[in-house]
């Protein structure tokens, strides 16, 4: 199993009811696995992490055991209701999941999220294995109820998508826990927030002499020359690195982290390490309590550790290994062979002089050689309000021309909304356009509120994005086709040209949606007819390429879109298989 | 004790390295092996470098390894082998598919495919080389191209006493098994 896989089956056994979550590498399989149990756990994809975590909020004060589950980044849009959350406790346990990325395998920073749960004072977990993913869910939700707090599983890329052997266990029946209306705790006037503070901090007194004694937290004697603490993915790095030439203190319940434990065995070892991926979270606990060690001063504090990193950074123990003197060129991330958005952003990319504001999706790669044509990626949602305040400044520093935001169909329903509204409601000199490819992408096709059906496997009402972003204010709404260059061409000049607000949906499926029919004609080079000229290199598919000195289309990648062949100017990419 | 192998896959998303890792990791868990496997979704499968790796043994502690810690690097395209060699431990095997995708810079013309790579791997390595386009056109589909692997590192590592006929019929859909059983048999003939 899965790390992610793991999770959602620790809930299950933990007798959960209700899962939601928005799709986000590394977390996005917890929910995917979760409609396995479809039979007794409600799970949703919801708009964005925000209203997952209510979602899971609520069902926690309705009295059910319940988990939100996002990446990282995810949790900074979520952090409102988990602060306030932590100040009221549960009803039924309630578990935020929080998948790290270290190293940004496929993410836009590698923030290091133990530190939310110092800053919202709630208890934290993290699992080093599947087996412990599963595992330590039942205890999760066990603490969360009997220490009246929300908890926060923490998770890495490494944890969430790495498989190992997991014995199963059978789903603990605890049904539903009556909800008794109580407004002194769920109301979070004033005056009750002034109450729940104080508790909240005997709580978290409570819960360090719990970590003190928690079976997630364990001291392994060995060799006592060295002593190691660490927690998650790293332990099992130390474990390769040292196996019984070292003394371990394992940390599974990191918040409030078990400092007499600590202190215990800082006292039993020789020389004490404490190894940790990304942030120095408790070797500044550690270290402000008084206790010597040693931590970032040997181990690097960006990007994920691995055995041999550990090895050289302690040891000193370098790995042998052979160099070619061959250099490999760089296989960055592309656009596949027929996305509908290679129409759009060759069009914007035609025009160096345009702005592009952008976030976070399989768009992003717009920003790749050689369409080079995204000129910002915050986070989700900002590529229409980001686009927003550079029009503001454009217009007051006289720079000519609109700005043009762009969101997928998933991030306009995450947050791109607020941004529409931002553009019409402050008259924004700019032009929001939904990339519309009827799924979420880049995550893997999962479903969202424009697709018509839900994670439950269920038809739904399909949200209408031209209808929504009319009744926001915009007087033209076009739909076009990006794959249709000229038209795709006409539009962004028309949005140029317009008065009033002015938006664009281009509306075209993924090529990779399983069941859409297959592409009957597909694209081929004349070579005869070639000159050699590289325009159609500069759409950037990856099926078109240069082989022996002329324009050569893979005919195993081509799946016939036709861009490539628009772009021709001498009629050498024709159609085929009709 | 048996001591931790670990093996390296690398390639390019969309040649089937994670379904092979799939069935590996499978077969090797009906062998009674403890094992792990890690692997990278996301924005890296969009045409990226792909790589998984797979780790077995009595206790396998870490799913990942470091420079200078794979026992075998299966390759399932060739630049990609020069990319993740200094993974190989320097006595380490290398099963490298001689087959070329070229990356963007490649494709529009700014960067070469780097020559001579098949000549430095082999004057450093022990290297198997497989053509596996060629083996899997042969059969009939040349998407089986990941099975030829598969069927080429069972033999180089001497794994041939799991069933993995068996082990594929459990992992890949019934309409694509018996292509996939005659590309796996190809593999372990080269």
């Amino acid at each position: 199993m899965s790390g992610n896989e793991a999770i959602a089956r620790g809930a299950y056994e933990a007798g959960d009811t209700v899962a939601a979550a928005y799709p986000g590498t590394p977390s996005t399989e917890i929910l995917e696995h979760m409609i396995e149990y479809k039979d007794c756990i409600y799970s949703e994809w919801a708009p964005n992490e925000k209203v997952a975590t209510e979602v899971a909020i609520g069902a926690s004060i309705g009295g059910a055991r319940s988990l939100a589950a996002m990446k990282h980044v995810g949790v900074n849009v979520a952090a409102d209701p988990i602060f306030t959350y932590a100040y009221q406790g549960v009803n039924g346990g309630f578990v935020l999941v929080t998948a790290d990325d270290p190293s940004m395998h496929s993410s836009q920073n590698e923030q290091d999220n133990r530190y939310y749960a110092k800053f919202a004072k709630i208890a934290m977990i993290e699992p080093s294995d599947s087996q412990e993913c599963k595992d330590f869910m039942k205890e999760a939700y066990r603490i969360s109820e009997e220490y009246d707090t929300p908890v926060l599983f923490r998770v890495t890329t490494r944890i969430c998508h790495s498989k190992s052997i997991v014995e199963l266990g059978e789903r603990e029946e605890v049904g539903f826990k009556p909800y008794v209306k109580n407004i002194s705790k769920y109301v979070n006037v004033p005056a009750n927030a002034k109450l729940a503070h104080p508790r909240l901090e005997k709580r978290l007194e409570m819960l360090e002499e719990y970590s003190n004694n928690s079976p997630l937290n364990r001291i392994e004697y060995n060799s006592k020359k060295i002593g190691i603490i660490s927690s998650g993915v790293t332990y099992q790095y130390a474990k390769e690195v040292f196996g019984n030439d070292a003394s371990y203190l394992k940390i599974g319940f990191s918040y409030p982290l078990p400092m007499k434990l600590i202190k215990e065995f800082s006292e039993n070892v020789e020389e004490l390490y404490v190894i940790e991926e990304l942030e120095p979270y408790m070797e500044e606990q550690i270290k402000a309590s008084g206790i010597n060690c040693i931590g970032k001063e040997v181990i690097p504090r960006i990007y994920e550790l691995n055995p041999e990193i550990i090895s050289n950074a302690i040891l000193g123990k370098i790995f042998e290994t052979k160099k070619l003197d061959i250099n490999p060129v760089p296989r960055p991330p592309v656009l596949c062979p027929g996305c509908p958005h290679r129409g759009f952003f060759y069009t914007m990319s035609k025009k160096k002089n345009r702005v592009v504001t952008g976030d976070i999706g399989c768009y992003t790669l717009g920003a790749s050689q050689p369409l080079a044509a995204l000129d910002t990626c915050i986070c989700m949602g900002a590529g229409l309000s980001a686009g927003m305040g550079i029009s503001k400044v454009f217009e007051a520093s006289g720079r000519k021309g609109k700005v043009f935001g762009v969101v997928g169909d998933s991030t306009f329903f995450h947050s791109g909304i607020t941004g529409a509204i931002d553009i019409v409601y402050n008259k924004g000199n700019m032009v929001p356009v939904i990339l519309d490819n009827r799924i979420t992408g880049m995550t893997g096709h999962q479903d969202n509120p424009g697709t018509g059906k839900t994670l439950m496997g269920e038809p739904t009402t399909e949200i209408d994005i031209v209808e929504m972003l009319k009744v926001i204010g915009y007087k033209t709404v076009k739909v076009v086709d990006p794959c249709d260059l000229k038209a795709m061409e006409a539009t962004v000049k028309e949005a140029e040209e317009a008065t009033e607000p002015y938006a664009i949906v281009t509306k075209r499926p993924c090529v990779l949606i399983k069941g859409l029919p297959k592409p009957k004609t597909k694209c081929i080079v004349n070579r005869e007819k070639c000159k050699k000229c590289k325009m159609c290199l500069k759409v950037g598919c990856p099926a078109v390429f240069f082989k022996d000195g002329k324009s050569y289309i893979e005919q195993s990648m081509c799946v016939g879109c036709e861009v490539c062949l628009q772009v021709c100017k001498f009629d050498a990419i024709e159609r085929v298989g009709e | 004790m048996k001591a931790v192998k670990s093996i390296l896959l690398v390639g390019v998303g969309g040649q089937g390295t994670i379904l092979v890792s799939k069935v590996l990791t499978a077969g090797l868990m009906r062998a009674g092996y403890d094992v792990k496997m890690s692997e990278v979704h996301g924005m890296a499968q969009r045409g990226g470098s792909v790589t998984t790796q797979v780790r077995y043994g009595d206790k396998v502690y870490s799913p990942l390894i470091g420079k200078g810690m794979a026992d075998i690097l299966v390759a399932f395209e060739k630049m990609e082998a020069l990319r993740w060699i200094e993974y190989l431990k320097p006595d380490g095997i290398v099963v490298v598919n001689n087959y070329e995708i070229p990356s963007l810079p490649i494709a529009i013309g700014k960067e070469e495919y780097p020559q001579g790579i098949m000549e430095a791997l082999k004057s450093n390595f022990k290297t198997i080389e497989i053509d596996a386009a060629k083996e899997a056109s042969e059969i009939g589909n040349i998407k089986t191209q990941n099975i030829v692997l598969l069927g080429a590192l069972v033999k180089a590592f001497q794994l041939t006493e799991i069933d993995w006929i068996e082990v594929m019929k459990e992992n890949i859909p019934a309409k694509m098994i018996d292509i996939n059983i005659k590309a796996f048999n190809r593999g372990m003939e080269l």
